[in-house]
C-alpha cells in the first residue's frame, strides 16, 4: 500500500539579488506502508532539500512545486492547522545534530512531554508515556530528568529518535542521523531504527552520504546527483551492481575491509558536486564521469530503465533510448 | 618494523586532566613507536584517548608521567624547544573550514608556517610547491583567493599544504576526512598515501573509521580508554582480530559485511572511573556469555589488569593453549 508519492518535486530557493537556486529538480517517488528507503548524495545534491520540503520545513520565499501525497493528501497544499496535526502523528523527522535541536535549557523528559501533549492523540499519563519511550530508544526512564548537555551524543540521537517516534507517526524522515556518532554508536542506533520499523511497521526515509550504511537497513536506494535521482532500485542490486557510474563512485569510496582491491588504494571521485545555477549541459555528472562518451554533453538524460525494478539516469543503461 | 631507531616513541605515557570527580585518566599508560616512513592508524571511539595521545606527541599537551622521544630524544617542553618540534613534526584536524582563518588568504595560510620559523628568503617559492604538492594547480591561482571561494575537499589540502610546507618528518592527521563528503575522502587520502610515498612522512593518523585504516595505513593500535589494547599489521589485524573489542568493533562497520555484528552496550566508559582488572571487562563479550567463566579466566578479567598485548586473558589462554598443543605435537 503507498503511503506517500512524490510526483515531479522541485524546490528552488530564493537567494537575494542572485539567480534563484534550484535545489531539486524534479523528483519522483514512491514509499509503501512499512518501507525503508535510502536517499544517498553528497553534500549540495539535493537530498536535505528533499526532505524538507516534504514536511513544509523550507524558508519561506522558497518556491516548492509539484505534489508530496501522504495518503493520497497533498502535503504541500495543507492549511496550517492541517499540517501541524500531520506533523508529528503522520509524518516526522530526526536531524543530524542532537545537541543544536533540543532545546539546552529543558530537561529532555519534558521536550518529550510537551510534544506529546501538544501533538498525540488521547490523553493519557504524559510522564509514564514520556519513561516509556526513552526505554523504547534504549534509555533508562529516569534519564527524562537530564539536561541535553548531560548526555552524550549518542543518547542525544536516541532523545532524539524517541521525540520523533512520541506520537507514533507512520513516517520517519532520518537526515544523517548517524553521521557525528562512532561506530559502535552508530551501530546501537540503526540497530534502534531496525527495530522501531519492525516493531510499529514505521516507513523511514534514511538520508546519507554514506552509502555504506545504508545496507542493512533499507529495502531500496534512490542515489541524488544534482537535484534528482541519478539510480533507484532494490538495496542489494543496487550495492552488488550499481549501473550509474556516479553510484559505482560513490561505493567505491567506502573500502570493503579485507578486499585487496581496497589495500592501499582510497578511491574517490575527482572534481565538485556542479553549482546548481550553472549546471553542466547534458547528463550534469558528465565532466567528473570516468565513463563519458562523445553524446553525454549533448544528451539530456532521464530515468530509463536498467534491469528488473531498476532504473538510472546514464546513456550506458539497456533502457535507455539513445544511439551508442 | 626494522630494527632501525623508531621516529617516534612514548614510554609508559600517562595524561591525566583534573576534574571535579577526580582525575580524567585520558591516557593510562601507553607505549607506542612509530618507525620513520611509516603509516600507523591509531583507532577507537570518542573519549578513548586517542586525540590526546596525538596531542601529547605534537607536544601540544604535557605529559603527567611517562615521556615521547622524538629520534630518540625527549621532547623539550620550552618556547624554543617546541618551535623546533614544530619544524618536524605537523598536525592537521578534521574541520579545514574551522582551521583556516576565514579572513587570511590562502597564500598566508600555507605562508605562515615559514614566517615563523624565520625563512622568508624562500617564502613564495615553498608556498607554491607546497600547494601544487597537495594537488592545487597551478598553485598561483590559488595565492590571492579566500578559503569560502574553495570547497571542502580544497580546504583540506591547503591544510596539508600548510602542514607540509616545512617538510617535516612527522605527519599527525586527527580524522582527516570525516568531515568531507564520501567522493572527496578518497582523493585525500590519495594525497596523503603520495605524500607518504614522495617525501617519506611518517603518518599518525587518529581516526575511528576502519576502512581508512584499510586504505592507508601500514600498522593499526586499537585504543580502548587510556590504553592500546591490541596493535599489529593492519593485513592481521583488520582481517583476523584478536582482542574482542577490535572483534566487536570490525563487526559494525558496514564495509565488513562477512561478520555478525556484535553491538556492544553502552558507551566507552567515563576516565575517571576506569574499571578494575581488564578496562573493557564491564562491556566484554567474552565475560558477558559465559566464556570466561568457562575458561576459568573470570576472575583475572575483573581483577587482574593485562599488562601485556593484546591486552585480553581469554586471547592469553588461546595463544599459551595453541603453543602447548604445539610443543605437544613435536
Amino acid at each position: 500500500m503507498t503511503l506517500l508519492e512524490v510526483n515531479d518535486l522541485h524546490v528552488t530557493y530564493a537567494a537575494g539579488s542572485g539567480a534563484p537556486v534550484p535545489a531539486v529538480r524534479g523528483v519522483d517517488l514512491r514509499l509503501d506502508v512499512g518501507e525503508t528507503l535510502g536517499l544517498a548524495g553528497e553534500s549540495g545534491c539535493g537530498k536535505s532539500s528533499l526532505a524538507a520540503a516534504l514536511l513544509r520545513l523550507l524558508p519561506s520565499g522558497t518556491t516548492v512545486t509539484g505534489d508530496v501525497l501522504l495518503d493520497g493528501e497533498d502535503v504541500l497544499t495543507m492549511k496550517p492547522g492541517r499540517l501541524r496535526a500531520v506533523r508529528w502523528t503522520e509524518l516526522a523527522i530526526v536531524f543530524q545534530g542532537a545537541l543544536h535541536t533540543l532545546n539546552p535549557v529543558q530537561r529532555v523528559g519534558d521536550q518529550i512531554g510537551e510534544a506529546l501533549r501538544l501533538h498525540a492523540k488521547g490523553g493519557g499519563n504524559v510522564t509514564k508515556r514520556v519513561g516509556e519511550l526513552l526505554e523504547l530508544v534504549g534509555l533508562p526512564a529516569r534519564r527524562a530528568r537530564a539536561y541535553p548537555h548531560q548526555l552524550s551524543g549518542g543518547q542525544r540521537q536516541r532523545v532524539l529518535i524517541g521525540l520523533a517516534v512520541a506520537c507514533e507517526p507512520r513516517l520517519l524522515i532520518a537526515d544523517e542521523p548517524t553521521t557525528a556518532l562512532d561506530v559502535m554508536v552508530q551501530a546501537q542506533v540503526l540497530r534502534l531504527l531496525e527495530d522501531l520499523q519492525r516493531e510499529f511497521g514505521l516507513a523511514i526515509i534514511f538520508i546519507t552520504h554514506d552509502l555504506s550504511t545504508l545496507a542493512n537497513i533499507c529495502s531500496r536506494i534512490a542515489v541524488m546527483y544534482a537535484g534528482r535521482i541519478a539510480e533507484q532500485g532494490p538495496n542489494d542490486k543496487v550495492f552488488a551492481d550499481a549501473a550509474h557510474p556516479y553510484t559505482r563512485a560513490l561505493a567505491a569510496a567506502f573500502p570493503v575491509i579485507g578486499d585487496p582491491a581496497f589495500r592501499m588504494r582510497p578511491s574517490g571521485l575527482p572534481g565538485d558536486p556542479p553549482d546548481p545555477r550553472d549546471l553542466p549541459s547534458g547528463c550534469p555528472f558528465h565532466p567528473r564521469c570516468s565513463e563519458a562518451i562523445e553524446i553525454c554533453p549533448r544528451t539530456p538524460v532521464e530515468l530509463w530503465p536498467a534491469g528488473e525494478l531498476r532504473e538510472a539516469a546514464c546513456v550506458h543503461v539497456s533502457g535507455a533510448p539513445v544511439p551508442r | 618494523m626494522s630494527a632501525a631507531e623508531p621516529l617516534v616513541e612514548v614510554r609508559d605515557l600517562h595524561v591525566e586532566y583534573p576534574g571535579r570527580d577526580g582525575p580524567a585518566r585520558a591516557v593510562d599508560g601507553v607505549n607506542l613507536a612509530v618507525g620513520e616512513g611509516e603509516t600507523l592508524a591509531l583507532v577507537g571511539e570518542s573519549g578513548c584517548g586517542k586525540t590526546t595521545l596525538a596531542r601529547t606527541i605534537m607536544g601540544l599537551q604535557a605529559p603527567t608521567s611517562g615521556e615521547v622521544r622524538f629520534r630518540g630524544e625527549p621532547l623539550v617542553y620550552s618556547r624554543r624547544g617546541m618551535r623546533e618540534h614544530r619544524r618536524r613534526a605537523q598536525m592537521i584536524f578534521q574541520d579545514p573550514t574551522g582551521a583556516l582563518n576565514a579572513r587570511q588568504t590562502l597564500y598566508e595560510a600555507v605562508a605562515e608556517g615559514i614566517r615563523i620559523q624565520g625563512l622568508e628568503g624562500e617564502e613564495e617559492r615553498l608556498v607554491a610547491d607546497a600547494l601544487s604538492r597537495a594537488g592545487l594547480r597551478p598553485p598561483e591561482s590559488f595565492f590571492t583567493r579566500y578559503p569560502y571561494e574553495i570547497s571542502g575537499g580544497q580546504r583540506q589540502r591547503v591544510i596539508i599544504a600548510g602542514a607540509m610546507v616545512l617538510n617535516p618528518s612527522l605527519l599527525v592527521a586527527d580524522e582527516p576526512v570525516s568531515a568531507l563528503d564520501a567522493s572527496v575522502r578518497g582523493e585525500i587520502l590519495a594525497l596523503m598515501l603520495s605524500l607518504v610515498r614522495e617525501a617519506g612522512v611518517t603518518v599518525l593518523v587518529v581516526t575511528h573509521d576502519l576502512g581508512l585504516a584499510w586504505n592507508v595505513a601500514d600498522r593499526v593500535a586499537v585504543m580502548y580508554l587510556g590504553r592500546i589494547v591490541e596493535i599489529g599489521a593492519a593485513e592481521e589485524l583488520l582481517t583476523e582480530p584478536r582482542h574482542p573489542y577490535t572483534r566487536a568493533l570490525l563487526s559494525v562497520v558496514p564495509e565488513t559485511k562477512q561478520m555478525e555484528p556484535q553491538i556492544l552496550k553502552g558507551e566507552t566508559p567515563d576516565p575517571t572511573r576506569i574499571p578494575s582488572g581488564c578496562r573493557f571487562h564491564p562491556r566484554c563479550p567474552v565475560v558477558e556469555s559465559g566464556e570466561a567463566a568457562r575458561l576459568g579466566i573470570e576472575e583475572s578479567c575483573r581483577g587482574e589488569d593485562p599488562l601485556f598485548l593484546p591486552a585480553c586473558h581469554a586471547v592469553r589462554l588461546a595463544s599459551s593453549d595453541e603453543h602447548e598443543a604445539y610443543l605437544h605435537e613435536r
